[in-house]
């Protein structure tokens, strides 16, 4: 393969290399750092999907402040209700993310805030409700990279 | 290199033989380039961060300073109506200096004159807040620089600072933002540069920040030494894109990836 | 002093949910960065965040260095009675913030 380099070749390089300065990531949880977190909250209960809607943006345009929203299905009355919501990340230095408490006072089961997320990988959404039971729903988001970032 | 060069292809920069400014129907915010998500962050003032820094901005237009114990509301009376345009208008020219000023060097210019308080650091939190409460009174403004025979040789600086190529990576700020905008660097879109938001919240930042750090954040991407903070040709830059900005919407305190 | 900003309808029928949304200056620093001569930033979060109406707990979360600086969170409630919501951050190095907001319900 010639070595010759066009000034149109090195701008790529060049500029690919802005990219790269960014990859360097911390050390990361793990799928099953995960699943250690749920089971802490869920304990040996079994977990089921549905009844939750999770709602993140499949591609993100940066990882430090990506909106999610988690719903329940749920009358929210004294007799039936979400009793707490937690959130969980397989990728983030830690899985824990958010754990919310709430009652039938809280009219529905709907929660938003701005997360982090360090890397593209799969959030997971558990909802704990009255009757003792526990439902998920789960979303994966791709995380873009910035170009140029200041010294930090 | 060939290789590595074909499979970056995707990122590569067509480099075009001349600058040629981006035609006034052509002309997009950032803000047109952002997620809906990013967008519904600035849509909604009780969802902006940045309307932290100005509520904070507005409690310090109304605080008393410096030797002379004004405020600034005790000559300017109420923001919405004394800096309503005023973002809009600046750099502006100021004759007591000879040159256009920043709205940041504006700010500290009456405190350290006015309120004989001394001058608030770039990018500190209150800089960055009374620049923000200020700004905010000029959101859907058009901007509006004055160019004439004074300013026309600064504006002309800043041109030629955007048209120089710089750096290890020896690129100018036209080659992305007047050639190559709507294009991806990386995961990012290319925008065309227009400083309609400043100061703003970058989410990159988790902060707010000015202007200038953007400016210098473009001078550390491309490898080259960054200018100091108010440094004369970071003004000149400012006060170039403002007037090839001219006419677009002002959106501060905006938010931007 | 942290910097906050709620929004909660001034008025409400009674029954209606409302919905609440806060947000709070605050760094959100993770404890797991570094600086540039390598020494790990300590964490600093705000760890958990309970409003009150009237004196009762309406909502609670525990928050993780997962939130984003400047922690955004929106809630809802049932507007029950004329009163006060009051917001109460509290974390590390002793940071505490206690903001409150009127609801008139008719």
């Amino acid at each position: 393969m010639p070595l010759r380099t066009t000034r149109r070749e090195f701008l790529r390089a060049a500029t690919a290399g802005m990219a790269a300065i960014v990859a360097v990531r911390p050390a990361a949880a793990t799928p099953a750092a995960m699943q250690d977190a749920i089971g802490a909250v869920v304990g040996t209960a079994r977990v089921t999907k549905g009844r939750v809607k999770l709602e993140l943006p499949p591609l993100s345009e940066n990882g430090n402040a990506v909106p999610l929203t988690v719903s329940v299905e749920s009358a929210m009355t004294p007799a039936e209700h979400v009793r707490a919501i937690h959130v969980f990340t397989e990728k983030n230095p830690q899985p824990d993310v958010v754990s919310v408490r709430l009652g039938p006072r809280a009219g529905r089961a709907r929660v938003s805030t701005r997360i982090r997320l360090a890397d593209t990988q799969t959030v997971v959404a558990i909802a704990e409700l009255s009757d003792g039971s526990f439902w998920s729903a789960e979303a994966a988001v791709v995380v873009t990279l910035a170009a140029c970032l200041e010294e930090t | 290199m060939l290789r590595l060069a074909a499979a970056l292809g995707a990122l590569g920069l067509a480099v075009s033989a001349l600058a040629a400014e981006i035609p006034s129907a052509e002309r997009r915010s950032g803000y047109d380039f952002m997620s809906r998500e990013t967008r519904a962050m600035q849509d909604d003032d009780t969802a902006n961060p940045a309307m932290l820094w100005v509520l904070e901005g507005g409690a310090l237009w109304n605080r008393k300073t410096g030797a002379a114990g004004r405020a600034c509301a005790d000559c300017h009376g109420d923001a919405r109506a004394s800096m309503k345009g005023v973002a809009a208008r600046h750099p502006a020219f100021d004759a007591g200096r000879g040159r256009p000023v920043s709205l940041e060097q504006r700010i500290n210019a009456c405190r350290v004159e006015r309120q004989q308080a001394p001058a608030l650091a770039y990018e500190s939190r209150e800089l960055l807040a009374l620049t923000a409460f200020v700004a905010r009174q000029s959101r859907g403004l058009p901007i509006d620089v004055a160019v004439d025979a004074r300013t026309q040789p600064f504006l002309d600086a800043g041109r030629a600072l955007w048209e120089r190529r710089q750096g290890q990576l020896n690129l100018a700020c036209r080659q992305c933002h007047d050639e190559n905008w709507g294009h991806r660097l990386a995961g990012s879109v290319i925008p065309q540069a227009h400083p309609t938001g400043y100061p703003l919240y970058r989410l990159e930042w988790q902060a707010l920040g000015s202007l200038q750090r953007r400016f210098r954040n473009c001078l550390i991407g491309v490898r080259s030494e960054p200018y100091e903070y108010g440094d004369p040709a970071l003004v000149d830059l400012e006060l170039y894109l403002k007037w090839r900005a001219r006419g677009m919407l002002m959106d501060a305190p905006a938010v931007r990836p | 002093m942290a910097e906050t900003l709620i929004s909660v309808p001034p008025r409400a029928r009674r029954g209606e949910i409302v919905e609440i949304k806060t947000l709070i200056s605050h760094p959100m620093e993770t404890g797991y960065r570094r600086s540039q001569l390598g020494a790990r930033i300590p964490r600093d979060i705000i760890r958990l965040f309970v409003c009150t109406y009237n004196g009762a707990e309406v909502f609670r979360a525990a928050l993780h260095p997962a939130i984003a600086a400047n922690p955004f969170i929106t809630f809802s409630t049932v507007a029950t009675e004329t009163g006060t919501l009051t917001f109460h951050w509290t974390g590390d190095n002793g940071f505490s913030v206690k903001e409150t907001a009127e609801i008139r319900v008719e």
